[in-house]
């Protein structure tokens, strides 16, 4: 090796792009928060201190330049869904979305009469984990998470995301 | 002052604009007064003496059955005197007009907003009158009960998804 040999022993890593890009994102997961209904109160119990998302490295952010993963937590009224898919554009790739909550999923409690409500709200952005429940615990969100982390873990850096 | 006493008042004073006394079969009970005329009748309650009636706790619009006139009710209550009354008027189901309270009570004005939004109900001379819940260009009036849900919005689908 010449001029570098003993130069770098123990400040070298061997590892592939993939690994490293995947291991940073799936350990900095800021958050857009989404707080739309009570499933928000439950993502601020996840956030707060006795289940304490941080150690995730997941942050609450409030500008979509900034977050990676939206959480849609919370009922999306028609009037609000125009607003979710503009947020949804304005975040940089690469971007997931989770959906949080029965509401989030599939319209919930106002699927049949619910005249102002989105059933769904897969129907204007694409979503990577659906977390069911009304409202889920903390704990779902958490796990909600973990999985949004091995997805991320599988990534290659020059396969385009599938939409 | 009861009710009652205060109805017998509004009675003399106002005459034909104040249409009827209900007392049984409703929680409160309301005076039927006539649409183009709840303004000026506000005006005495909230400035008379004797009745003082400086709050309007609340607005309320109301489809009976989809088929009879809607009805506007208003919730009054005098915080010095400790009193309360209840305001009724009746208008069309299409195009139905009420005098706006909105420059007497600031209270009426997002009230008012929302009954135009939900029912449809114009108010005559409000500041501001449009949509305070749905997007403007939003079709019909969901809380009628002859309401029918259309089957997309801005390329959304509304109905049930099958």
């Amino acid at each position: 090796m010449g001029a570098l040999n003993h130069k770098f022993n123990e400040n070298i890593l061997i590892t592939s792009l993939d690994k490293l890009l995947n291991w940073s994102r799936s350990g900095s997961e800021w958050y857009f928060q989404f707080g739309l209904a009570c499933c928000a109160i439950e993502m601020m119990s996840a956030a707060a201190a006795r289940h304490d998302l941080e150690r995730f490295g997941a942050m609450p952010r409030s500008s979509p330049r900034q977050a990676d993963v939206m959480i849609v937590a919370g009922t999306v009224s028609l009037k609000m869904a125009t607003r979710v898919k503009r947020l949804y554009e304005q975040m940089a790739e690469p971007k997931y979305v989770i959906s949080m909550g029965s509401c989030a999923n599939s319209g919930g409690p106002y699927w049949q009469y619910g005249y102002h409500v989105l059933k769904g709200v897969d129907q204007i952005i694409p979503v990577d984990i659906y977390i069911p429940g009304c409202p889920p615990r903390p704990e779902a969100l958490l796990e909600g998470l973990m999985h949004l982390q091995k997805k991320m873990r599988e990534e290659h850096v020059l396969e385009k995301k599938e939409v | 002052m009861t009710e009652q006493e205060i109805y017998s008042g509004l009675r003399g004073k106002f005459g034909e604009k104040v249409l009827e006394f209900m007392e049984e079969g409703t929680l409160n009970p309301t005076a039927v007064i006539k649409a183009d005329s709840v303004a000026e009748i506000c005006l005495f309650l909230k400035n008379n003496e004797s009745l003082q009636f400086d709050s309007l706790m609340n607005l309320a619009a109301h489809d009976p059955d989809g088929e009879s006139e809607l009805s506007v009710i208003y919730h009054l209550y005098s915080t010095n005197l400790n009193h309360y009354f209840t305001l009724k008027t009746h208008v069309s189901r299409e195009n139905g007009v009420v005098e706006s309270v909105a420059n007497i009570y600031r209270t009426a004005d997002w009230h008012e907003r929302e009954a135009y939004d939900l029912f449809g109900i114009k108010f005559n001379d409000h500041p501001d009158l449009k949509r305070i819940l749905l997007e403007e260009d939003w079709e019909g009036h969901p809380l009628k009960k002859d309401y029918v849900t259309a089957e997309f919005y801005r390329g959304m689908r509304i109905e049930k998804v099958k």
